[in-house]
């Protein structure tokens, strides 16, 4: 799945995910089109900006493989509605995991308690169609059924243990959800989405010697399970968390100090998404709490970085048909040639910078209020052949891959973890040395980018981001890098 | 058994414990041959206001529901938010048909019998806060204004918010134990920017109580909010070196965290532990000791029995710097060929033994090196003990603060780094569920320009 450019956008036949969630939220609680008038009514006054219904239904399934046995599985029903009433910039939250009128009413009047008065004229409910559909409206948890993938686990654990006698632990998890939402606007426009995601974790812990080392891997997408299966995908993942484990048995002591540092295609993307990515969301600069608050059409990047959120690419764990608004999602530029051109918005936001959302208000569930999010964050390819920019470096790391990350917005400062990396000795990689965090300053880090590879990957689909207690999906992406002067912390003595 | 409760609650903990009841007979119906289940329920208010003004108003309401069935040594689990009837039949017959698919674990099944918590002592720990919206408005602006009043170079906040929770839990399994409690949190934050030129520097500060009378007064969070931030401003960064490091005690309770996890059962039966075998052996210098007290009245970790219905106790972690015990669930102790030590669910107030040095006497003893008041990143490893952080603080020489640092990283491995420790200041100063004073530990690489 090739990234796009964001001038193309995939308009496939409408899908008929609002049937579908009418059909599995509402339908079983008897809540009809008059009661969802009700409550939008119940939300609305003349001092409310904005309200809306958010119902969600989610159905997860996990099954976890220990010591070569199935050791544990677990199944998971959560729904629930969040209703929301904005005034200004004031805005009132109710949730009620009880989908009765009477619950749903009572939590509608707490959450119109933000603006006094009350009384709105009715509104006709009404679906608008689905334009997109990036995934299939399927429940990936029935894709195959629980003897194939009690399977699928056993072989991944062959494989890693076939693999080499070092390997001594592996563990694999594989989790399957579907998620239904179900969002109703105060103008009365109804959109749903049926939300498919999957994912496959390894961990291995390798020892030689009385060391022990550990790498994990893995990967997931909004697909079936049949993707899986499909070219081994799943041996691979098994593969190159062993892999990376016995690389790490040979890793010596990384360095200290600032240096030339050249951050490997794919997974690093995770840099984009600290440096760059928190800093744009809209409401930390309709605040002014952001290190980029203000700076729109200012450079922040070297010539030739084009960094984008694109929430369209079919089939990606960060991307959505519609975001948890009802908005559908987008392809943003959020810095193209160098230069700030972008904010990632939901609709308060938006409205209150006078800019268009743009599908990037996402909720963790209906018991937390939306806010601007990410979706894939990835920069562009650029035209440096990989090789190239090793053999440019005298001096440095190569930083292959990477655990998570963090930031903080206001100073700009980030960090992340190298979880797989190798020093660079005259335009070679040489020694594999030990993970350590790097630290850099978001403003100022992609104008030390000297180099941008021809080889943009996006990750392998596990991805999940954190902001204020809420988890998301999300995807990264970057070709490989090379930053002039990224500080690594290490402990190698220089 | 008999629960604790204030009359309010009875009725709805009674509740909770049918709950309990329909899971537990439903999965022997089912041909479990034993099962446990977790239910809950709470209910709670969160303001925030910003510059002085509503942000947002949340009501909360959440359930939740546990079950584990046991079929022999299988074992299967299904959890959802829906308490009602059918909702539970239905989870139990979820639970049931993964456990038709895993397979033979010898360790898997409940806790024995005889560790199942008797009798549940009083912590004291429910103390519903009646607050009105208005009111809870009012305290979080109080808070937020005396942050902003504070200095002049406090420019802009991210708020601050007021929240308390009340909540029931009630856990039961088929060996008949049945046990419930509720219990209360109430919490103020704020976070505020502070500028200098074009310089731009956040931080917060926050109390957390099980009282309403015992949270930090909304004024002093606000000012302590506002003195942080502003000390950030006009950070450096420093050249790479070898230097002592004071770790700030918000900070050294999370390398406390860091020896939980690495003697936490789930860790060592992996094997995914740097202090695999190490029982009896010296972790720390002699004067390192390190308590728990699960029963700590209103403590924010207390609980009268752990996640397996077992009782809970004090105990001695670490005495005169040696490790006495790991901490353990049933299944970990049983993977280990050990007892489990009341640890399902994780470790409840950790309290270390401080020393007699303030913050101005342990700067004294740091003498040149650095002070570390805020850690950044996952750069932890677990199993090799490796450590490598994002870090800010202030560089220290003589003893008195220089000017504060930024985007640095410290780095070491958490094993020398425990032996490493020079001193433990009495200058504990956060909430939380753990107390401990400042660590000066000897020697640590700080990665800069």
């Amino acid at each position: 799945m090739p990234p796009t450019s964001c001038k193309a956008k995939t308009h496939t036949p409408m899908t008929d995910s609002i049937a579908l969630a009418r059909q599995s939220i509402l339908a079983p609680v008897g809540l009809g089109d008059s009661d969802l008038d009700r409550l939008i009514s119940a939300l609305s006054s003349p001092a409310i900006d904005a309200a809306d219904v958010y119902f969600q239904s989610s159905r997860l399934q996990s099954w976890m493989l220990e010591d070569g046995i199935i050791k544990d599985g677990s199944f998971n029903i959560e729904q629930g509605a969040g209703l929301r009433a904005i005034s200004g910039e004031k805005t009132g939250f109710a949730y009620s995991d009880e989908l009765e009128l009477g619950a749903l009413t009572k939590a509608a009047d707490a959450a119109r308690a933000i603006a006094r008065g009350g009384g709105a004229a009715p509104v006709n409910i009404g679906g608008a169609p689905a334009r997109r559909r990036l995934y299939d409206p399927m429940n990936p948890i029935e894709s195959l059924d629980d003897a194939a993938k009690i399977d699928l686990l056993h072989r991944v654990d062959a494989e890693a243990r076939g693999m080499d006698t070092r390997v001594k632990e592996v563990m694999v998890s594989l989790v399957a959800v579907q998620d239904t939402i179900l969002v109703v606007s105060d103008d009365g426009r109804l959109n749903a989405d049926v939300r498919p995601l999957i994912r496959l974790s390894v961990v291995v812990v390798a020892e030689e010697n009385g060391r022990r080392e550990q790498a994990h891997s893995g990967g997931g997408a909004r697909l079936d399970l049949g993707w899986m299966l499909a070219e081994d995908r799943a041996l691979g993942f098994a593969r190159e968390a062993v892999r990376q484990a016995l690389v790490n048995l040979e890793a010596g002591p990384a360095p200290a100090g600032t240096m030339t540092v050249v951050l490997g295609a794919g997974w690093p993307g995770v840099l984009l998404h600290e440096a760059i990515g928190h800093g744009l969301e809209g409401d930390f600069n309709r605040k002014g709490t952001s290190a980029f608050s203000g700076r729109l059409n200012e450079r922040v990047a070297a010539k030739g970085v084009t960094v984008v959120d694109d929430g369209t690419l079919p089939g990606r764990r960060g991307s959505l048909n519609i975001d948890d608004e009802g908005t559908e999602s987008h392809c943003t530029t959020l810095i193209e040639d160098g230069v700030l051109v972008g904010y990632m918005q939901d609709r308060l936001n938006a409205r209150l910078m006078g800019m268009q959302p743009t599908g990037n208000g996402r909720r963790e569930s209906y018991a937390h209020l939306p806010m601007p999010r990410m979706t894939n964050t990835y920069m562009r390819a650029g035209n440096h052949d990989p090789g190239e920019i090793i053999a440019s470096v005298e001096h440095g790391l190569y930083a292959a891959n990477f655990g998570g990350g963090q930031v903080d917005i206001t100073s700009g400062k980030f960090t992340f973890s190298a979880s797989e990396a190798y020093l660079i000795e005259n335009g070679k990689i040489s020694q594999p040395v030990k993970g350590a965090t790097l630290i850099g300053n978001g403003p100022d880090v992609l104008t030390r980018v000297s180099m941008v590879g021809n080889d943009l990957k996006l990750d392998e689909g596990v991805g999940t981001c954190g902001k204020d207690g809420q988890s998301v999906p999300v995807g990264v992406g970057q070709p490989t890098l090379r930053v002039d002067g990224l500080t690594v912390g290490g402990t190698g003595a220089d | 058994m008999a629960n604790l409760a204030t009359a309010d609650t009875t009725e709805q903990l009674q509740r909770l414990e049918q709950s309990i009841d329909r899971l537990l007979s439903e999965a022997k119906r089912c041909g479990a041959t034993a099962a446990e289940a977790v239910v809950s329920a709470s209910t709670g208010l969160e303001v925030a206001v910003r510059m002085g003004e509503i942000e947002t108003v949340e009501h909360t309401r959440d359930h939740g529901l546990g079950v584990t069935v046991y079929f022999g040594k299988r074992k299967g689990s299904a959890s959802t938010s829906d308490l009602t009837p059918q909702a539970l039949e239905d989870a139990v017959a979820q639970a049931c048909t993964i456990a038709r698919h895993t397979q033979e674990d010898p360790c898997a099944g409940l806790a024995p019998a005889e560790l199942m918590a008797r009798e549940l002592p009083s912590l004291d720990l429910d103390h519903p806060w009646g607050i009105s919206v208005d009111d809870a408005v009012r305290l979080a602006t109080d808070c937020e204004d005396a942050a902003r009043a504070q200095d002049n170079r406090i420019i802009n906040s991210e708020g601050a918010s007021l929240s308390t929770h009340a909540g029931l839990k009630v856990y039961g399994n088929s060996h008949g134990f049945v046990g419930g409690y509720p219990s209360t949190r109430h919490g103020l934050s704020v976070a505020v920017v502070g500028k200098s030129g074009d310089e731009m520097q956040r931080d917060y500060w926050w109390t957390s109580a099980r009282a309403p009378e015992d949270l930090e007064a909304a004024e002093s969070v606000g000012r302590r909010a506002a003195e942080r931030t502003v000390a950030r401003l006009g950070g450096r960064r420093l050249g790479t070196r070898r230097a002592p490091v004071l770790f700030r005690a918000e900070q050294a309770a999370g390398l406390l965290r860091h020896l939980c996890g690495a003697i936490s059962g789930s860790a060592l039966y992996r094997k995914m532990s740097f202090l695999l075998d190490q029982l009896g052996e010296p972790l720390f210098p002699v004067f390192v000791q390190v308590q728990e007290d699960p029963l700590r009245p209103r403590g924010l970790a207390s609980a009268p029995f752990d996640g397996d219905g077992v009782a809970t106790a004090p105990k001695t972690i670490v005495r005169d710097g040696v490790l006495q015990t790991y901490l353990l669930d049933h299944y970990a102790g049983c993977r280990l060929g050990m007892t489990t030590t009341g640890n399902a669910g994780g470790v409840r107030n950790l309290s270390l033994r401080m020393g007699d040095k303030d913050r101005a006497q342990m700067l004294q003893a740091l003498d040149t090196g650095l002070f570390v008041t805020e850690l950044m990143g996952q750069g932890v490893n677990n199993v090799t003990g490796d450590y490598s952080r994002g870090a800010s603080g202030f560089w220290v020489e003589n003893g008195v603060i220089q000017y504060p640092v930024e985007e640095i990283t410290i780095a070491g491995n958490l094993k020398d780094m425990f032996k490493g420790l020079v001193e433990i200041g009495n200058d504990h100063d956060f909430c939380g569920s753990t107390t401990t004073g400042s660590w000066l530990i000897d020697k640590m690489t700080i990665a800069g320009e």
